[in-house]
């Protein structure tokens, strides 16, 4: 099984200093996925001035842990780091980092995709964009759901 | 008194992010708070819409799942990170 590590957390990362750190934890890896998602200085509303995250604690973290126990379950990976920003953030400031170790490319892109896509509809955080036109609180998108659904479907290795 | 936590958008249709509350007898179930609390938080329907869930002690509870006054229990609007 794979080892993950998770950090939901109100400190701003790096996230070059990130993919260093998570490197030298998987030692044997051929490939390592990572993403980086940043905070949108556009919305359809306007320009953003701020994008404030909540959390709750005795769901978040241990949701996000179920999903890289999945990943680790359906593909062959050596290691999975997991960042995520809550609190209030500013246009550009990365908010979600994602990185994946594994022997070949194919499991730790599709383990990094996979487990975007659960952040992105299933883990336990309230967005509140702030713009111009005041502030709102955010949904994921229907597509957001549909990219997640793709995974619904047998493992494909 | 129970502890109830309001996020995301629940917390500007309840007007607080976190209140104590006691529960009136009738009162012994989820679903039954949700509907009751609803009204009396004047959440005009915010609180009881489906995709709402509740969190009791902070896991997911089901709608025949007890509450009492001893609980934190969390309303959850639809939820989304990255």
């Amino acid at each position: 099984m794979a080892r993950s590590q998770i950090t939901v957390s109100p400190a701003p990362f790096d996230p070059a200093a990130a993919y260093g750190s998570f490197a030298e934890t998987v030692p044997g890896a051929g490939a390592i996925v990572s993403f980086t998602g940043l905070v949108r200085a556009g919305s359809p509303r306007g320009a953003v001035t701020d994008l404030t995250l909540q959390a709750y604690a005795p769901l978040t973290e241990p949701g996000i842990a179920a999903a890289a126990e999945e990943a680790g379950a359906r593909w062959p990976l050596q290691g999975i780091r997991i960042i995520h920003r809550i609190g209030s953030l500013s246009p550009k400031d990365p908010i979600v980092f994602v990185a994946t170790a594994s022997e070949h490319r194919r499991a730790a892109f599709e383990a990094a995709d996979f487990l975007m896509d659960y952040l992105k509809t299933e883990a336990v955080f309230w967005k509140k964009e702030t713009t111009d036109a005041g502030a709102v609180w955010i949904e994921p998108r229907p597509e957001d759901y549909s990219d997640r659904a793709r995974w619904m479907k047998a493992p494909t290795r | 008194m129970a502890r109830l936590l309001y996020f995301g958008k629940l917390a500007d249709a309840v007007g607080t992010a976190e209140e104590q509350r006691p529960l009136p007898e009738t009162v012994r179930t989820a679903d039954a708070l949700r509907s009751w609390l609803d009204g009396a938080a004047g959440a005009n329907g915010a609180l009881s819409h489906p995709s709402v869930r509740l969190a009791v002690n902070g896991a997911i509870a089901g709608p025949k799942d007890p509450v009492t006054e001893t609980d934190e229990i969390a309303f959850l609007p639809p939820v989304g990170g990255g």
